[in-house]
């Protein structure tokens, strides 16, 4: 035997009479995991949640945080002589005088920016696809946190070098804080340890961002991935595929390779946009000081949409009994958001109690085939995309010859007008998509190909479809996989009414082909 | 003929078919080539890292199209990490998409609800344990930790009231004061009326009685803005024209929506242009808010000269400056 050999199998021995490990890897090695590219949405995500971990660490070796004002003679010139705090001041340091500290400040936010676009895209499959149905409901609500602490955790991250622009942005939130009503000027000077901007508040952002925040996110990534280790990986329909069975490669070594390499890619291509693309320039911005501010003022895009959402607000006010409550910030800055995020988190709940759907899911819908739910998620995106474009409106404007305040407009109407248009669209479309796959089903592909048969006559050839495709695109609606309908004592008093006609509207499908269908097309056919 | 609707059965898994590199052991060989060629451009980016780490200069820097001015330090540090991060993953995925088995294999699912035996089981455990407890009987000690639960979150809530001092007046007040000379920001210098030129602006802090500090904390209340139109353009009403000297008006800067500096003038049109949410005052109607969300004018800041000719507030503020608050009294504005 070879003395490698030898030695890894002591060291096995070793563990497993300390710990029984043998028996449990024995199992989860040869676990078995289905293969799609939308699964690899949340993998980003994780793995650029350690990049951002490792990439975090080692700016902490350097950065400073701490509002005490100290003047700068770095290496960076055109700011020599310039009063600020030392947070900006060693994020310049780390940024020219510290080697790789650059590509290290860079590669953190682009990961960061990644790891929230990744987050927001495995939403939308995980949505989209109808993942969320029991029994994945608690993973469900888990992203949704993520999700809610990705954004707090990005806003903080970038407010942390004190730059003019991050600071015009914790000059925001301090202004949402003191809209509070009853609370608000409270609130701000408990958070800023006094007025704003004082010098309590950078190392007490710094603690959330670096410590408390990313210790939330460990804990819940590890229950979400142990959930989904434990209540196997939702899978496509397909040939083979059923509820009951999980079709896919297993976990050694294929998915240790793919996966541990792909952390890899992920690290090669942020560590690329962090050598050749520059983010977040905070030297060309200058120190924080409320009495300036650089035109075109953006947050990340993250935040972009509540931007855009506070851009669009009209003037409301409420002035009364020596009291100001500001709607003009509470609507767009809490309150809707607020209705969002609850919304979304509820969704599965919302969604099953509609259906009257109480069964385990694990093969995915096609997204056309939920036309409600596909429809509703487009509707959501809308909202957040027109938000977002007005988020950019100075930036648009100026790119696009456009007027700020044409923008504005479009965004205060279209954030209205645009969504429900979006629904109807949207659900035409499924139910197009559907005719078209079961005329695909039932006639065929086309082929281009074109006869002429002996009496003149032009025909095109179809190809009829493999079994296993036929298959794919008619197993959604099988008896037994649509769900009952809602017993009539689900349906009594105002609530019941509201549950039977959107039940009603849920259940609106175009009926799959069938093989009984294709016969009778077949005997009718000359 | 029957009402049975026949529908399309599930084939089954589709038959397994080799890949090249299972059959042909050219091809075997090609990929394990191809892998190993991947694994060794990782190595060679490691080894770029280091020897950019060591032999390129810090302040070096180049211009590169797109990406301008580029510290080449910076740039080949990344470059060499993206390689060497890149290929071991490249290398990786491909021996597994190449060379590892990609039959695909079919695990059975389990119900995770409990079999019916175990849920009786466990209700049955839970009354029997907890059950002999007491909590269900005793009402006396139930309710009295349910005080002593909905309490004990008071504490800490109670110590965090420390992480700041009461507000108390500080929004409602500047130090802004009748007489308060007007300085140029950042220079520190007094103005004249003469040093503004028609359509010119300038950012002014007050002077600060001896003996104290300028901080930021009143920087973002103090903060004024000074314009200078010709005085046929405003359109203002008697007592607000009085407030201006010579064509220039004085507006606090610090927007009434959410506190951004108001740094934005066109000159034409005279608007003031909040570059955070677009909030659009009108200069020459004391600063009216004609478009996005602010809900109240840019305070405006009664100014006159002093025996010397020097600009000087001629009264206070009239109303708080910055966002709005709870306590704000906004009915005089």
């Amino acid at each position: 035997m070879k003395k490698s050999v030898k030695v890894a199998g002591a060291t096995a021995n070793y563990v497993d009479e300390r710990t029984g490990a043998a028996k449990w890897l024995k199992k989860n090695l040869t676990k078995v995991f289905p293969d799609h590219w939308s699964f690899m949405l949340g993998e980003i995500a994780l793995y650029s949640f350690v990049i951002l971990l490792l990439t975090g660490t080692f700016l902490t070796f350097w950065f400073d945080p701490s509002q005490r004002e100290v003047v700068y003679n770095g290496s960076y010139l055109p700011l020599s002589g310039v009063h600020m705090s030392a947070a900006y001041d060693s994020t310049l340091h780390l940024s020219f005088d510290v080697r790789g500290g650059l590509l290290m400040r860079q590669i953190h936010h682009w990961a960061a920016l990644i790891f929230m676009s990744a987050i927001v895209a495995h939403l939308f499959r995980v949505f989209f696809t109808g993942a969320f149905r029991k029994p994945r409901e608690f993973n469900w609500l888990i992203g949704v946190g993520l999700l809610t602490f990705g954004i707090v955790e990005g806003f903080l991250g970038y407010s942390l070098p004190d730059d003019l622009l991050s600071g015009t942005g914790i000059r925001i939130a301090e202004a949402i804080l003191q809209a509070i009503p009853v609370v608000g000027s409270y609130l701000s000077f408990f958070a800023f340890g006094g007025a704003f901007p004082g010098t309590a508040f950078i190392p007490r952002i710094f603690i959330v961002h670096v410590l408390l925040l990313p210790g939330l996110f460990l804990a819940l990534i590890t229950i979400h991935l142990m959930l989904v280790w434990y209540q196997k990986h939702t899978q496509y329909p397909g040939p083979g595929r059923t509820e009951k069975n999980v079709v896919g490669y297993p976990l050694m070594p294929v998915y240790m390779a793919k996966a541990g390499g792909f952390f890899f890619v992920v690290f090669g291509v942020t560590a690329f946009l962090g050598a050749v693309a520059s983010i977040n320039p905070i030297w060309l911005y200058g120190p924080y000081t409320p009495g300036q501010i650089s035109a075109g003022s953006q947050p990340d895009w993250y935040m972009g949409w509540l931007d855009g959402l506070v851009r669009a607000a009209p003037p409301l006010e409420t002035h009364a009994f020596g009291h100001t409550i500001s709607w003009n910030i509470l609507i767009p800055g809490l309150i809707i958001p607020g209705i969002l995020f609850t919304g979304m988190a509820l969704y599965p709940f919302i969604e099953s109690w509609i259906t009257g759907d109480k069964r385990e899911h694990h093969l995915l819908d096609r997204p056309r085939n939920a036309p409600n739910r596909t429809a509703l998620g487009v509707t959501s995106i809308t909202f957040i995309l027109v938000s977002l474009v007005n988020g950019g409106n100075d930036i648009i404007a100026t790119h696009f010859h456009l007027t700020i305040n044409g923008i504005m407009w479009f965004t205060r109407v279209g954030l209205f007008v645009l969504p429900p248009i979006a629904f109807v669209v949207t659900k035409r479309i499924c139910l197009s998509l559907q005719r078209a796959d079961r005329d695909l089903v039932l006639h065929g592909k086309e082929t281009g190909r074109l006869v002429m048969m002996p009496n003149g006559e032009m025909l095109e050839v179809h190809e009829p479809l493999s079994d296993a495709k036929k298959w794919t695109l008619t197993q959604h609606q099988l008896p037994e996989a649509l769900p009952a309908p809602l017993p009539p004592s689900a349906t009594v008093g105002l609530k019941g009414k509201i549950r039977a006609r959107l039940n009603r509207a849920n259940a609106v499908q175009i009926p799959a082909a069938t093989l009984t269908d294709l016969k009778e097309l077949g005997d009718g056919h000359h | 003929m029957s009402n049975q609707i026949e529908r399309f059965q599930d084939p089954g898994l589709p038959e397994h078919v080799h890949r090249n590199a299972d059959v042909d052991p050219k091809a075997e060989k090609r990929a394990e080539r191809q892998v190993a060629v991947l694994f060794l451009l990782s190595a060679a980016g490691t080894v770029l890292t280091i020897a950019a780490y060591i032999f390129i200069k810090s302040d070096k820097y180049t211009y590169l199209p797109v990406m301008g001015s580029t510290n080449i330090q910076q740039l080949f540090l990344g470059i060499g990490l993206t390689a060497s991060t890149l290929f071991i993953g490249l290398g990786a995925i491909q021996w597994a998409k190449k060379l590892m088995p990609d039959q695909e294999v079919i695990a059975e699912r389990h119900e995770f609800r409990s079999e019916e035996a175990d849920r009786e089981d466990f209700v049955a455990t839970l009354k029997e344990y907890g059950g002999s407890a007491g909590l269900g009987r005793r009402s006396l000690i139930k309710r009295s930790m349910g005080v002593a639960l909905g309490l004990v979150g008071l504490s800490p809530l109670v110590l965090l009231r420390d992480t700041g001092p009461l507000p108390k007046k500080f929004f409602e007040t500047n130090s802004w004061a009748a007489g308060t000379k007007l300085l140029l920001d950042p220079a520190g210098t007094p103005i004249k009326a003469s040093d503004l030129e028609v359509g010119a602006v300038a950012q002014v802090l007050p002077e600060l009685p001896a003996g104290t500090e300028r901080t930021l904390e009143n920087t973002g209340k103090d903060a004024v803005l000074l314009i200078r139109l010709r005085p046929e353009d405003f359109n203002l009403d008697a007592e607000r024209l009085s407030w201006t000297h010579e064509g220039i008006i004085a507006f606090s800067k610090i927007c009434t929506h959410m506190g951004c500096a108001v740094a934005l003038y066109e000159q034409q049109t005279h608007h003031l242009l909040c570059p955070c949410h677009q909030s659009t005052f009108d200069v020459t109607r004391a600063a009216k808010v004609i478009f996005g969300p602010a809900a109240r004018p840019l305070p405006q800041l009664a100014i006159t000269v002093d025996a010397d000719g020097y600009l000087v507030a001629k009264q206070p503020f009239t109303v708080p400056v910055g966002p709005s608050f709870w306590e704000r009294n906004s009915s005089n504005g």
